[in-house]
């Protein structure tokens, strides 16, 4: 009786661990980040963002082809036209094509977007790291440096550094690059001290792993997500204070095109030729909004909770 | 509630001396050669050698620091390297008109802010809601420079209806424009949050036994919803304060506002130092005093938020 049962039972339990399996299978290929995918796709708001943002980059990266003339060229006969079919945005008083500047000043705004918000990234996750993971006296110190950035506003710590590193894009890389750091560590650290004391954690450190290897393997994958959402909202706000720099003097140097120079030159001359300003103006707003409603389909992708 | 302003005051002090080192750092170690840049291009390099003694740049940088935190109690800011005076004289001339500038966009922040909030909350869903939440979207992601000069176009050039840049006689036609685009940014979150709040606070069953009562909407929500419902709203009210000083260096400089803002820029286009490092310092010190100061009335009004801090700390 007893190994027929146990046959029977046995029978029943691999018919269940089969249909676990198909279940398994079936799901095998759902994790966080797929999940947060197919819940974005949903999320009209979010798209619009992404087809934003990827038509930006696009821009960004084939300006050649796109733009009809060369923008830095002047053309002294074609001196601040008004938008036309030859000149879509118009010229400005050197007679370059708007439009082809504005293609052109994209590369800038996405450049130091992605770089400066990168070089944040890197240098919060790593404090971040520290602080949250190690805690006690690098945690009180991180934590402390941190709130000495967070008494900067945005601007005017930028200003204050670019003013004496010069102008230029490196320097502008690392002037947004370092202000923004912060918040990343003060997020990171908050994802890390929710998981570090999960069980898995704890598993990981029984089964001898180093803690480098509980940090990238076991605690970096599930603690990016709120990294990502909130990269890509800075990313929007590294694209305005850029400009803003350029818009001060402090940005790119003439004659490579920025959008926040552009504005800045046609600052003089608003009652004349507004075109000057309102096409690099609409550009900043767009990209900037790319990013923004990307941003904040991504949160709701990652955390439906907070919808 | 004096445990934890003496906590409060006691976390500013290590950021304010992080503050005066940072921009330390970023005034006296990290260029090649202040003098150099104080001293015009043909200056001999005697002149140079002597304001670098003056400046006791020879001197090893903890002696420097010390010197320059010295200075700063004493209220000294440095010298600017174009006007050949105090940066604090400078800053002083200035500051009255920047902060009747952020004053003023405080009003719009109020005005504008909470009664599009309160519109947006009472309306859900409706064609104002939408109307609200898309603009103030879109105010998040409009430089403040640009707008500024679309209302210079609009209001003062198309219409003629407001003067386009300047302080003038000082009437209120005069600040308008400035304040609108300063707030423009503050008021699209204050809207936000205004928003937020008033409908988590009309969720609660006390907003439903006012109904319940039979009281009108109108006094539901202006007497007993926006009363608790204002709460957050003005503490970021009250922070963003700080930050309008802040920020106003774009709106100054569009607008042409005589106040510290524009001084800054100036500063910036004659790579006058002392400056923009002293006015930076003066705006981040404002900034963390206001900060704090509305950190304690909020706990003042709201003891759970003493209390809790107090448990997370002990």
């Amino acid at each position: 009786m007893f190994p027929k049962d146990l046959e029977k039972g046995q029978s029943r339990s691999v018919e269940g661990i089969e249909g676990i399996d198909e279940i398994g299978k079936k799901y095998s290929r759902s994790s966080l980040y797929k999940d947060a995918w197919r819940r974005l796709r949903r999320n009209k708001l979010a798209m619009v963002g992404l087809s934003i943002v990827v038509l930006v980059i696009l821009v960004a990266v084939f300006a050649p082809y796109i733009a009809p003339y060369d923008p830095t060229a002047r053309v002294k006969e074609e001196s601040s036209l008004a938008p036309s079919i030859k000149h879509l945005f118009g010229t400005d008083l050197l007679g370059r094509d708007i439009f082809s500047r504005v293609v052109y000043g994209s590369r800038i705004s996405i450049e130091v977007g992605i770089v400066a918000v990168g070089i944040s990234i890197i240098i919060g996750l790593f404090l971040g790291a520290i602080s949250g993971y190690f805690g006690n006296v690098s945690d009180a110190i991180i934590m402390r440096f941190a709130d000495i950035f967070f008494a900067f506003p945005y601007i005017l710590g930028a200003i204050a550094i670019m003013t004496v590193l010069g102008p230029g894009v490196i320097n502008i890389f690392i002037a947004i690059g370092v202000l923004g750091w912060a918040s990343f560590a003060r997020i990171f650290r908050g994802s890390i001290l929710s998981i570090k004391n999960k069980e898995y954690i704890e598993a990981a450190r029984a089964l001898g792993a180093s803690n480098f290897r509980i940090i990238v393997k076991h605690i970096f994958p599930n603690a990016f997500a709120p990294i990502i959402v909130y990269g890509t909202m800075n990313v929007g706000t590294a694209i305005i204070v850029e400009a803003a720099l350029s818009f001060l003097g402090l940005g790119v140097q003439p004659p490579t095109p920025a959008w926040g120079k552009m504005l800045a030159e046609s600052l003089d001359y608003i009652d004349i030729a507004p075109w000057m300003m309102f096409f690099p103006g609409l550009a900043i707003v767009v990209t900037v909004l790319g990013f923004v409603l990307l941003g904040d389909g991504l949160r709701d992708a990652f955390d439906p909770r907070l919808r | 509630m004096l445990y934890y302003i003496i906590k409060r005051i006691l976390q500013v002090i290590p950021v304010i001396i992080g503050v005066t080192l940072i921009l330390f750092i970023l005034m006296y170690v990290i260029p090649e050669d202040p003098a150099r840049l104080i001293l015009e291009k043909g200056a001999t390099e005697q002149a140079l050698q002597n304001l670098r003694e003056k400046m006791g740049i020879d001197k090893p940088l903890y002696v420097q620091y010390w010197r320059y935190i010295k200075q700063l109690a004493q209220g000294d800011l440095g010298t600017s390297y174009r006007y050949r005076r105090p940066v604090s004289d400078i800053l002083a001339d200035h500051y009255p008109n920047s902060i009747k500038l952020a004053l003023a966009a405080i009003v719009v922040e109020i005005v504008i802010g909470i009664l599009a909030g309160i519109i947006s909350a009472v309306k859900r869903y409706t064609f104002w809601d939408t109307l609200v939440t898309i603009s103030t979207t879109l105010a998040v992601c409009v430089p403040v420079y640009w707008l500024g000069m679309m209302l210079q176009v609009i209001f003062g050039l198309k219409l003629g209806l407001l003067p386009m840049s300047g302080m003038g006689d000082g009437s209120i036609k005069y600040y308008i424009l400035p304040s609108i685009t300063l707030a423009s940014v503050s008021t699209a979150y204050v809207a936000r949050m205004m928003r937020g709040s008033l409908l988590e606070v009309m969720a609660n069953d006390y907003i439903m036994t006012a109904y319940a009562k039979g009281l009108p909407s109108s006094i539901v929500i202006g007497k007993h919803a926006l009363k608790n419902a204002l709460i957050p709203v003005v503490t970021l009210i009250g922070m963003d304060l700080g930050s309008l000083m802040g920020g106003a260096i774009l709106t100054e400089t569009v607008f042409s506002w005589p106040g510290v803002g524009r001084t800054i820029y100036l500063a910036i286009l004659q790579r006058d130092a002392p400056v923009v490092i002293g006015g930076t310092l003066v705006l981040v010190v404002i900034f963390v005093f206001i900060n704090l100061v509305v950190d304690i009335i909020y706990a003042w009004l709201d003891p759970r938020i003493r209390y809790e801090r107090r448990e997370i700390t002990v």
